[in-house]
């Protein structure tokens, strides 16, 4: 059946018929030509703009919410309206506890600390932080090692420092780890230098210390600065962060309506924000590639078409030969496909340069915007399938065209 | 070889239709050489296109070479067309894009052989009509009596049961048109059956037969004095 494939007459046939009306025939693979390079090259930066996405958030469990408290905007429960509301341990245990869908609760605290090492001194921020923290964010470290249990249990004066933190205070290329520096005049062990994130959700902070080291300096008791919720991924975060302002407003003597008690910021609503706009982009590109491939497979259906009208003669005399209508349509199908498929490699590979050329220009550097813009090969083979199918169903009709008409006729056709 | 009887074939024409052939019996022997004659509307040419499958009667008998041809689909007369007969049409009907060799091979090709072979045999018969040296050459860059030899070598490459010339000589000057039915005249000498339609007495008086047709019977059906073409070459 497909033996005829791998005849070379029928190739011989396909290139006299395309080198016949060779400037007609390439003008017409342009538009299949444009349509897979369009899909190529929008697909490819979708991709690049969704890698440079997750390269900006893969620091963070993006299923994530934070929550703070403010001051409350209704009297409840012989409480005035105005109270500062202050979240402790023991809220976070309890959220952690009752709010279903709960992955973990990260209690955070934070303060502007001054740090000192020898002549050098500056203001930064700090934050006292379970291990756990490194879980929802991850810490890119550079030297050293995060906060860990035993540095909690003991309330160990250990520091991480980051990389800014770290060229203020220390010479370039000084050794950090093992050294101490002064934080509101007590020695710190420093443990690790870590470098900041792209995107910094909540403040930014260029310090860590164990969480229970900082409420001990600070006197802090067990109230925490805010909580970092992080949700299993199957449960919906916005339900969650629902759940957790109903608990601890219960907790806090809060009425069950005030909007303003509690601050939070949801990362995953954010998150799902920028992925269901990559999704959406995705969709348009296919959309449009798509919508351009089908009309360039049109436009070589009917030059095809044209052609066959041009060739009713030769076509007859074929016949009168004994070419049966099965070879004249199946010639004529191979030759759309042929068409189609060049002009859709040809897109492919040219998408492929320009992806190349993309990378290029804007793929490099920490702070590029399009992160390794490619498409996969799976996506290429779909392209490629459809190509066949589309080239296969267009050349149908003048191969049906072709062998409508009786052979006596088409002889006689001058 | 061939033997006909009683074929009708008529066309519509708006909701009437038009009676081509009336009741036509002919019957051809092998290695004979028969011209058609008539005036144009008399049924020639449908008489030709329906021995050459391309068109099919109404009504009748038609039995080539003891096969009756009936119920005839597009697949099985191509199948028939390719392996009994060969065609030799006015305008030559050359592809144009194809060299000589490519064109003589084209019935070949059809038959399925093998393109090593096809070609070889394509050759041997564009050496039969003495146009070896030019068998890479286009129709274009042929004349016209050359282009007719082409024609004629691609009708004989499938070894036809049956040769048959639709105004062979139509579109060719008198010395041209005597040169290809010398050559007609030789193909006959070897025995092959050859077919012929022509509205010219000199080129019908160079067959053994004349079959006069008018108004869609055969008016006249004679076996005449070959005059042969080698005389005035």
């Amino acid at each position: 059946m497909f033996k005829f494939l791998f005849d070379r007459d029928t190739w011989q046939e396909v290139f006299d018929s395309f080198n016949k009306n060779k400037l007609r025939s390439v003008l017409t693979m342009v538009g299949v030509w444009w349509g897979i390079l369009l899909l190529i090259v929008l697909l490819g930066s979708a991709r690049g703009m969704e890698n440079s996405f997750n390269r900006l958030f893969g620091d963070f469990a993006t299923n994530s919410v934070f929550v703070w408290g403010e001051s409350t905007s209704k009297a409840f429960k012989g409480f005035q309206k105005g109270r500062w509301v202050k979240l402790t341990l023991s809220d976070a245990k309890k959220v952690e506890e009752n709010v279903e869908g709960i992955e973990f609760v990260v209690p955070r605290s934070q303060s502007q600390a001054t740090v000192t090492r020898k002549f050098l001194s500056g203001a930064f921020q700090m934050a006292g932080d379970y291990p756990l923290l490194d879980r929802v964010q991850k810490k890119k470290l550079i030297h050293g090692r995060f906060i860990n249990q035993a540095d909690i249990d003991d309330n160990k004066k250990v520091a991480l420092l980051s990389e800014d933190c770290y060229k203020q205070l220390f010479e370039k290329d000084e050794k950090a780890i093992g050294e101490y520096v002064q934080i509101n005049s007590m020695n710190f062990k420093v443990i690790g230098i870590f470098k900041n994130g792209d995107v910094n959700m909540g403040p930014t902070t260029d310090m860590h210390i164990p969480f229970t080291t900082f409420q001990q300096i600070y006197n802090r008791g067990d109230r925490i600065g805010w909580m970092m919720i992080t949700g299993k991924p199957e449960y919906d975060i916005k339900q969650i962060e629902a759940d957790t302002k109903l608990l601890l407003k219960n907790l806090n003597k809060v009425h069950p309506k005030d909007g303003r008690a509690f601050g939070s910021f949801n990362l995953g609503k954010e998150f799902s924000k920028i992925t269901g706009f990559l999704t959406g982009m995705q969709f348009l590109t296919w959309f449009v590639g798509i919508a351009t491939l089908i009309a360039g497979v049109f436009a070589i259906g009917n030059i095809l078409l044209i052609t066959i009208k041009e060739r009713t003669k030769e076509i007859g005399v074929r016949r009168a030969l004994g070419a049966t209508p099965f070879e004249i349509k199946r010639q004529i199908v191979v030759e759309a496909v042929f068409l189609t498929l060049v002009a859709g490699v040809v897109g492919i590979i040219s998408g492929g340069w320009i992806l190349i050329l993309i990378d290029a220009l804007y793929g490099q550097g920490p702070d590029a915007s399009l992160v390794n813009a490619s498409v996969s090969i799976a996506v290429v083979f779909i392209a490629l399938l459809l190509l066949t199918a589309l080239g296969t169903l267009i050349g149908l009709i003048p191969a049906f065209k072709a062998t409508s008409i009786k052979p006596i006729q088409a002889l006689r056709e001058e | 070889m061939l033997k006909i009887k009683g074929l009708h074939k008529s066309y519509p024409i708006g909701d009437s239709s038009l009676h081509v052939l009336k009741g036509i019996d002919l019957q051809v022997e092998e290695g004979e050489m028969v011209a058609i004659m008539g005036s144009s509307g008399s049924g020639k040419s449908t008489l030709l296109n329906i021995i050459g499958m391309l068109d099919e009667a109404d009504e009748g008998e038609y039995i080539l070479d003891g096969l009756p041809i009936e119920n005839l689909n597009e697949k099985k007369a191509a199948v028939y067309r390719n392996k009994f007969l060969g065609f030799i049409f006015q305008s030559f009907n050359l592809i144009n894009y194809k060299n000589a060799l490519e064109n003589v091979a084209l019935p070949l090709y059809y038959q399925g052989m093998k393109r090593k072979e096809r070609q070889e045999k394509a050759l041997f018969h564009l050496g039969k009509v003495g146009l070896a040296d030019w068998a890479q050459h286009l129709p274009k860059e042929l004349s016209g009596g050359q282009n007719q030899r082409v024609a004629i070598a691609r009708a004989l490459a499938a070894n036809p049961k049956l040769l048959l010339a639709d105004e062979p000589t139509g579109a060719l000057d008198t010395k041209t048109s005597h040169e290809i039915m010398a050559f007609i005249q030789q193909l006959n000498d070897e025995g092959k059956t050859i077919l012929m339609v022509t509205h010219e007495e000199d080129i019908a008086s160079m067959c053994k037969r004349i079959v006069r047709l008018r108004d869609g019977v055969i008016m006249e059906d004679a076996k005449v004095e070959q005059i042969r073409a080698e005389q005035y070459v």
